[in-house]
């Protein structure tokens, strides 16, 4: 029987080495059925792009605590597009202030998910906002 | 097909869309590699297998990189288990190799086992077809972490690396069946941990008791040891051994016209994988469908019948022809 997966992508670009929120997200991911795909710390962008491809997930999430987001986040975006990926859900977390929020949007990102927002919720958000593709 | 031709120019979107396909079980995947089959049967397919920690992805990265050197073209296919629970998997074998993410040369694509038992993904055989349509010269499948028996990996590849690390336990776990009688080379990795020469001669004593019909045409499976990966220098020296190893065993298989028995093999299981998928999988879906599973279970927990009349009026039901 033909069973669609959700596949999603954590991943931690630039030199942020804090990846505690990215594994338990992970492992969290695990725990609502979903497969995923974790690449570890100190990524490019184009290395997060790249194998979001390869591994054709569904959803990119962005993890970044240091300050970097206005600069890594989009650029992920970016590369996503150039490469016909632009299908690929990208959506962000971590020490992100609200006045960034709209760049963000405006970059692509779908959602962004701050200190206090709930696993539960989050999940919530990928089951109701990301398909399996068609 | 269209599909197929961008698969055959290497087109990595439309390759990893299809293996998804293929994992999910979709029809007209199946139909995909009705087209590309014929064309496979280029690629040098190497498989990996291990306990869970032994070190296997931090040597397919090694592998990789000694390959590119070379300037072969690779494809990688990891398999990571999935949680009988959720059905949810992490997939972290990528970790390991991303410093090549960026290598057009390199295509990498994590599975989760989803439920197979033999230490790979089912979809593995054919996402193996798909990279060899694409052109890769080396195709590198890594398993989940192994025990002992899970072997599925003989029937793809045509050279067996089984990794083991020192400590593991006494000589018994040497001349148990399973995982050690399907190595065409032994990796030690880790081997400047302690045990690593006990390892190495319980290995030795393992393979000098085994029966000459063993070794396919002599091929006695080397032990190769590989040191500490953060030392690079010992590293990529054990790695570039394994790697001309690795083309020695090829050539070995070559030479003595034993290609062909491996490429039976994997054919003897596509054949018998095929049959399932097409035959038992839409009768056991049916079955859901119409709720009597369910009603077969209830029975068989009150007792009112057992598995096998059950199963033999399923089969006349929906197999005519075997005069059960």
């Amino acid at each position: 029987m033909s069973d669609k997966k959700i596949r999603v992508m954590v991943a931690k670009p630039g030199l942020d080495g804090h990846d505690r929120g990215a594994r338990v997200l992970a492992r969290c991911f695990r725990d609502a059925g979903f497969e995923v795909i974790y690449t570890g710390c100190h990524q490019t962008p184009e290395q997060i792009a790249s194998a979001a491809i390869q591994e054709d997930v569904d959803v990119v999430g962005l993890s970044c605590l240091s300050g970097a987001h206005r600069y890594l986040f989009p650029a992920v975006a970016k590369l996503l597009k150039e490469q016909g990926a632009d299908d690929i859900t990208v959506v962000g977390g971590g020490i992100i202030p609200e006045q960034d929020f709209q760049l963000l949007y405006d970059a692509g990102l779908k959602a962004i998910f701050v200190p206090g927002a709930t696993l539960g919720s989050i999940v919530d958000w990928f089951k109701t906002n990301v398909h399996p593709r068609a | 097909m269209e599909r197929v031709k961008r698969i055959k120019a290497g087109d990595v979107r439309t390759a990893s869309r299809l293996i998804r396909n293929l994992e999910d079980g979709m029809i007209e995947a199946r139909s995909t590699i009705k087209h590309i089959f014929p064309l496979t049967g280029k690629a040098n397919v190497i498989g990996l297998t291990g306990s869970p920690g032994a070190g296997k992805s931090t040597l397919v990265d090694g592998l990789v990189e000694s390959f590119r050197k070379k300037e072969k073209t690779v494809g990688v296919l990891a398999v990571d288990p999935t949680s009988p629970f959720t059905g949810g998997a992490i997939l972290g074998d990528r970790i390991r190799m991303q410093r090549h993410a960026e290598d057009p040369g390199v295509f990498v694509r994590s599975l989760a086992t989803r439920g197979a038992l033999g230490g790979l993904a089912k979809a593995v055989g054919d996402a193996i077809h798909v990279m060899d349509v694409m052109g890769k010269d080396m195709i590198i499948v890594e398993t989940v972490g192994t025990g002992q028996q899970e072997v599925d990996i003989i029937n793809h590849s045509h050279t067996v690396i089984v990794v083991l690390i020192p400590g593991m336990g006494d000589e018994i776990q040497a001349i148990k069946a399973g995982i050690m009688e399907i190595a065409d080379i032994f990796v030690i990795n880790k081997a400047d941990r302690e045990g690593s020469s006990k390892l190495r001669r319980e290995i030795m004593a393992m393979l000098d008791m085994a029966p000459p019909t063993a070794f396919a045409a002599g091929w006695r499976p080397p032990i190769i040891r590989v040191e500490n990966a953060f030392e690079p220098e010992g590293f990529n020296k054990s790695l570039e051994e394994l790697s001309s190893t690795i083309e020695q065993h090829y050539q070995h298989l070559v030479k003595h016209d034993l290609i062909g028995s491996r490429i039976r093999r994997k054919a003897v299981m596509e054949l018998n994988e095929a049959i399932r998928t097409c035959i038992l999988e839409p009768v056991l879906n049916r079955l859901i469908a119409d709720g009597e599973t369910e009603r077969m279970i209830e029975k068989l927990i009150n007792k009112e019948t057992d598995p096998y009349t059950l199963a033999e009026d399923v089969a006349r039901r929906y197999l005519k022809d075997l005069n059960l």
